[in-house]
C-alpha cells in the first residue's frame, strides 16, 4: 500500500450536525404558525413573509459579495431564519418598502457590521423590528383582523391587539369583565384568532414547533420555560391581588409575541447564554421586563424590547455565571 | 434507570463491528520492534545489546524511575539493532528489533492454561511482581500499573473499580476478553483487591454488552466482593473520573487522583494481565488488539505480541481496504491517526481502525454560532468554545482559571460542534501551555 494516509488530531469521527440542519429545523419549525398565519391573514402573510426573506437573503448576498468582499454564506440558512422571524413580527399588510427597510436594517446592521454570523449581540430579527416600530408607529401597529380579508394584501380592514385594548381600557378607568366582552376568551387566543403580527397569533402552532424544536435537540427548554413561568409567575400574583384592573395570566402567556418571542427569538444562538444557570437568569430577565413594560410602560406590548435589553446583558451573563464543574461538589458519601 | 456521569457526554455511533469475533492467536511475524517507551513515564532502559539471544518472556529494557515500567522480548531470536524506528505517534524513538527464531518461552512461565486460583503473596510482593511483569494500563493510557497500586501514605483505597465501559466506539477487545477471559479476570481482581487492601471490587460495562454483563454477573458468584454493574451506553464513560461518579457517585476534585476519593480504577485486560504476572510468571508480552472498520474484509480480535508491524495485523484481517483514507490507533474519539502503518503494536494498542477515504478528512470548519453544544457535552462541566478562542488569543492565564487543565481530551466538543470547529485541537495546545507555566511556577 503506497498511498498516503489522512493523519489529524482526535476525534476522528463527527456527529454529522451542521448549522444548515439546524437552521433547516428552525424553518421547519415555523412552518406551522406561518400557515396558521395564511388562514387568518390570507395572501398579505404570505406577500410580507416573501419581502423578508428575500431581501434578507439579497441583502446578506451583497454586502457580503461587495462590501465586505468574502464568500457568501446565504446557504448556511441563517437569513433565511433572520427574513422568517422579521415578517413574524410585523403586520400582514406592512407595505413593501417598509419591510425591505426593516430587512436592510436587520442584516446590515444587526448582523453584518457586528462581523456576520455569530458575532451580533442583539438578534438582527429584532433589531429591525424595533427600528420599524420606532420609525413607522402607524404602519407598524395597524393590525389586520382575522379571516375578515383573506385574498387581499393592502387594504385589509385593522384593529387593535388584545393587549392594546386591554391597555386602553384600563387606561380608560374600565375594568377587566368589561374589556374582556371585546376580546378574544382563552381558546381564541391559543388558536390565534386575533389581530396581530404575523407569526405571533397562534400559540398552538408556535408550541408544534416548539416541540419540534426539542425533539430534534436544536434548543434546550431552559430560556422558553424560564420565561413562560416568570410571566405566569409574576402575572398570576397580580391578577390575585387586583383581578378587576389585571389580566389573568393565560391571556398575557397568550397574546402579544411571548410564544414566539419566547420559542424562536430569545432562543436565537448567539444572542442567548451558554448553559442552563445563564438561560435561567436571560429567560426571567426577559419575563420580568415584558410584564413591567406591558403592565406600567408605555407600550401594550414589551417582549422584544425585554429580548434586545437582556440580549445586552449575555456577554455578563457567560462572563458570571459558569457551568456546574465537574468535582465542584465533592461528595464523599455516595 | 441506568447509572452514568451526570454532567455531559455524547452518544456517537456504535459501530461494534467485531464484537462476535473470538480472540485469534496472530501467528508469529518475522521480526518485531520493541519501543523502549511504550509507556507514560520514563523510557526503560535497554539492558540487551545488538547480537543477544533472547527468549520470550526475558527482560529486555529496565523500568528507570518509579513512574517508568519493564519491557520483555515479545518473541525469540537474536537481538538485530537498538535503533530508532517510528513508533505509532510518528516520532522515531529507540526500539529493539528482534529477528524471530522459533518460540522458545522463559522456563519460569507457566504456559498451561489450568486456572490458578490460590495467591499467598503479600500485597508489597503483588506491586513488585506486577511491577517486575512491566504491566501498563491496557485500557489505551499506558500508565503503570505498579503505581497506581502503590497507595500513598495518609490515603486509603476503598473500593477497586473495574473498568470494563468501553466506550469508544468500533473497540471491542475488552469485550473479548470478558467473555473469554472471565476467571482469570475475577482472580487478578480478587489479586488486586488484595494488593490495594480492598474488599469490594466493582466491574462497570455498559449496557451495549448484555453477554458481558450477564457472563460475568454469573462468574462473579463464585468470587466473594466483586459487583458487575450495567451502565447506561455514554461516551465518555470509560474515563477514570465519569467511571467513578456513575458507578460510587464520588467526584474526584480537579487535579486531584480518584485516591482522593478512595477509588482506584484498572481496566479489564490489565487484571487480566496481573493474573498471568502474579500466578503464571508471565511477563507482559502480548495483548488483544481489534482491527476493525466497515470496509475491512474480516474485522477481528487478535492477540497480538508486542512489537509485531500493524501491517502484519492488518493483513491478518484481510488487508487494508482499497478505499481507506486514515488508520487510527486506538479508538475514533481519543485514538491517535497514524502517518504509517509499518510502525509497531505496543502495549497500548487497543485497536486498529481503517476509515474509508470519505470518512478520513474533517468537514470545513464554519462559524461559531455559539451554539452552546459543546457546554452542554463537555463531561468536565468546561466550556469549550471559550477556552478554543483564548487559545487562539493566547491568553493562557485566563485558560487556567477557566480549568483548563481538567480537560480530559475527550474530544465530544469537536465531535458535536456542528460548525465542525477543531475546538479540542486549539484547547490541546492552550493546555499544553498552561501546563508549562503550571510547571515553571512549582519549579
Amino acid at each position: 500500500m503506497n498511498k498516503l494516509l489522512a493523519v489529524s488530531p482526535s476525534p476522528h469521527v463527527h456527529s454529522g450536525e451542521s448549522v444548515n440542519k439546524l437552521m433547516f429545523n428552525v424553518v421547519l419549525a415555523l412552518l406551522p404558525a406561518l400557515a396558521v398565519s395564511i388562514y387568518y391573514f390570507g395572501l398579505g402573510a404570505f406577500v410580507v413573509t416573501a419581502i423578508a426573506v428575500v431581501s434578507c437573503l439579497a441583502f446578506e448576498f451583497l454586502i457580503q459579495k461587495y462590501l465586505l468582499k468574502v464568500t457568501p454564506s446565504i446557504s448556511d440558512g441563517s437569513a433565511l431564519v433572520t427574513g422568517l422571524l422579521l415578517a413574524f413580527n410585523l403586520p400582514s399588510n406592512l407595505p413593501w418598502w417598509i419591510i425591505v427597510i426593516g430587512a436592510l436594517v436587520a442584516i446590515g446592521i444587526g448582523k453584518m457590521s457586528f462581523g456576520g454570523l455569530g458575532n451580533n449581540p442583539f438578534n438582527p430579527a429584532l433589531v429591525g423590528r424595533v427600528f420599524l416600530l420606532i420609525s413607522f408607529p402607524v404602519q407598524m401597529t395597524s393590525w389586520p383582523l382575522p379571516i375578515e380579508s383573506r385574498a387581499h394584501y393592502m387594504d385589509a380592514l385593522t384593529g387593535a391587539t388584545p393587549l392594546a385594548l386591554v391597555k386602553e381600557g384600563l387606561k380608560g378607568g374600565q375594568t377587566m369583565s368589561a374589556i374582556s366582552e371585546h376580546i378574544p376568551n382563552n381558546m381564541q387566543l391559543l388558536m390565534g384568532s386575533m389581530g396581530g403580527s404575523l407569526g405571533e397569533i397562534a400559540a398552538i402552532a408556535l408550541l408544534i414547533g416548539f416541540a419540534w424544536l426539542l425533539f430534534k435537540k436544536v434548543i434546550t427548554w431552559h430560556i422558553p420555560v424560564s420565561i413562560f413561568v416568570t410571566i405566569f409567575a409574576f402575572t398570576g400574583i397580580l391578577w390575585l391581588i387586583d383581578p378587576a384592573h389585571n389580566a389573568d395570566p393565560f391571556f398575557h402567556l397568550l397574546t402579544g409575541g411571548v410564544m414566539l418571542g419566547a420559542i424562536f427569538m430569545a432562543t436565537d444562538y448567539v444572542t442567548s447564554p451558554m448553559n442552563p444557570k445563564g438561560m435561567w437568569i436571560f429567560g426571567i430577565g426577559i419575563g420580568a421586563l415584558t410584564v413591567i413594560i406591558r403592565v406600567w410602560g408605555a407600550y401594550p406590548e414589551g417582549v422584544s424590547f425585554a429580548i434586545l435589553i437582556m440580549n445586552a446583558f449575555v456577554p455578563l451573563i457567560n462572563t458570571l455565571v459558569k457551568p456546574k464543574r465537574f468535582g465542584e461538589e465533592v461528595k464523599k458519601n455516595g | 434507570m441506568l447509572k452514568t456521569f451526570s454532567i455531559g457526554g455524547v452518544h456517537p455511533p456504535e459501530n461494534k463491528i467485531s464484537a462476535g469475533s473470538q480472540i485469534v492467536v496472530l501467528p508469529l511475524p518475522k521480526q518485531v520492534s520493541i519501543p523502549i517507551a511504550q509507556h507514560i513515564g520514563a523510557p526503560a532502559n535497554a539492558v540487551v545489546t545488538k547480537g543477544d539471544k533472547v527468549k520470550v518472556g526475558q527482560l529486555i529494557a529496565q523500568s528507570n524511575g518509579f513512574v517508568s515500567a519493564n519491557i520483555h522480548s515479545s518473541v525469540s531470536g537474536t537481538v538485530a539493532s537498538i535503533d530508532p524506528v517510528m513508533d505509532s505517534t510518528g516520532y522515531k524513538r529507540p526500539a529493539i528489533t528482534i529477528t524471530v527464531e522459533g518460540d522458545e518461552w522463559d522456563e519460569t512461565i507457566d504456559r498451561s492454561t489450568d486456572l490458578k486460583e490460590e495467591c499467598n503473596l503479600t500485597a508489597e510482593e503483588i506491586i513488585a511482581k506486577v511491577g517486575q511483569a512491566g504491566i501498563v494500563g491496557m485500557g489505551g493510557a499506558t500508565f503503570p500499573s505498579q503505581v497506581k497500586l502503590s497507595v500513598p501514605k495518609g490515603k486509603k483505597a476503598e473500593v477497586l473499580i473495574i473498568n470494563g465501559v468501553e466506550c469508544e466506539p468500533y473497540l471491542t477487545s475488552d469485550h473479548r476478553v470478558m467473555l473469554e477471559k472471565g476467571h482469570e479476570l475475577m482472580i487478578g481482581i480478587q489479586i488486586l483487591k488484595k494488593a490495594l487492601r480492598v474488599d469490594t471490587a466493582l466491574i462497570g460495562i455498559e449496557n451495549n454488552k448484555p453477554d458481558a454483563i450477564s457472563h460475568l454477573s454469573q462468574v462473579a458468584t463464585k468470587y466473594s466482593g466483586i459487583e458487575v454493574h450495567a451502565l447506561k451506553v455514554q461516551y465518555p464513560q470509560g474515563g477514570e473520573k465519569q467511571l467513578i461518579k456513575a458507578l460510587i457517585n464520588r467526584e474526584v476534585p480537579s487535579g486531584a487522583l480518584p485516591i482522593e476519593v478512595g477509588a482506584v480504577v484498572h481496566n479489564v485486560g490489565t487484571a487480566v494481565a496481573v493474573y498471568e504476572a502474579v500466578q503464571k510468571s508471565k511477563p507482559l508480552f502480548e495483548r488483544v488488539v481489534t482491527v476493525t472498520g466497515k470496509h475491512l474484509a474480516t474485522p477481528s480480535n487478535f492477540l497480538v505480541r508486542i512489537g509485531t508491524p500493524i501491517s502484519e495485523v492488518i493483513a491478518a484481517a484481510g488487508g487494508v481496504p482499497e478505499n481507506t483514507g486514515k488508520i487510527v490507533n486506538g479508538g475514533p474519539m481519543m485514538g491517535k491517526a497514524l502517518s504509517s502503518i509499518d510502525s509497531p503494536v505496543t502495549k497500548g494498542t487497543s485497536g486498529l481502525i481503517a476509515f474509508p477515504a470519505e470518512e478520513a478528512k474533517r468537514k470545513v470548519a464554519q462559524a461559531c454560532v455559539r451554539c452552546g453544544k459543546c457546554v452542554s457535552v463537555c463531561p468536565m462541566g468546561l466550556e469549550p468554545y471559550l477556552l478554543n478562542r483564548l487559545s487562539q488569543k493566547k491568553m493562557f492565564e485566563r485558560m487556567e482559571h477557566e480549568h483548563v487543565l481538567d480537560c480530559i481530551e475527550c474530544g465530544s466538543c469537536s465531535f458535536e460542534c456542528p460548525a465542525n470547529l477543531p475546538l479540542l485541537d486549539y484547547i490541546r495546545l492552550g493546555k499544553a501551555e498552561v501546563g508549562k507555566i503550571v510547571r515553571a511556577r512549582k519549579a
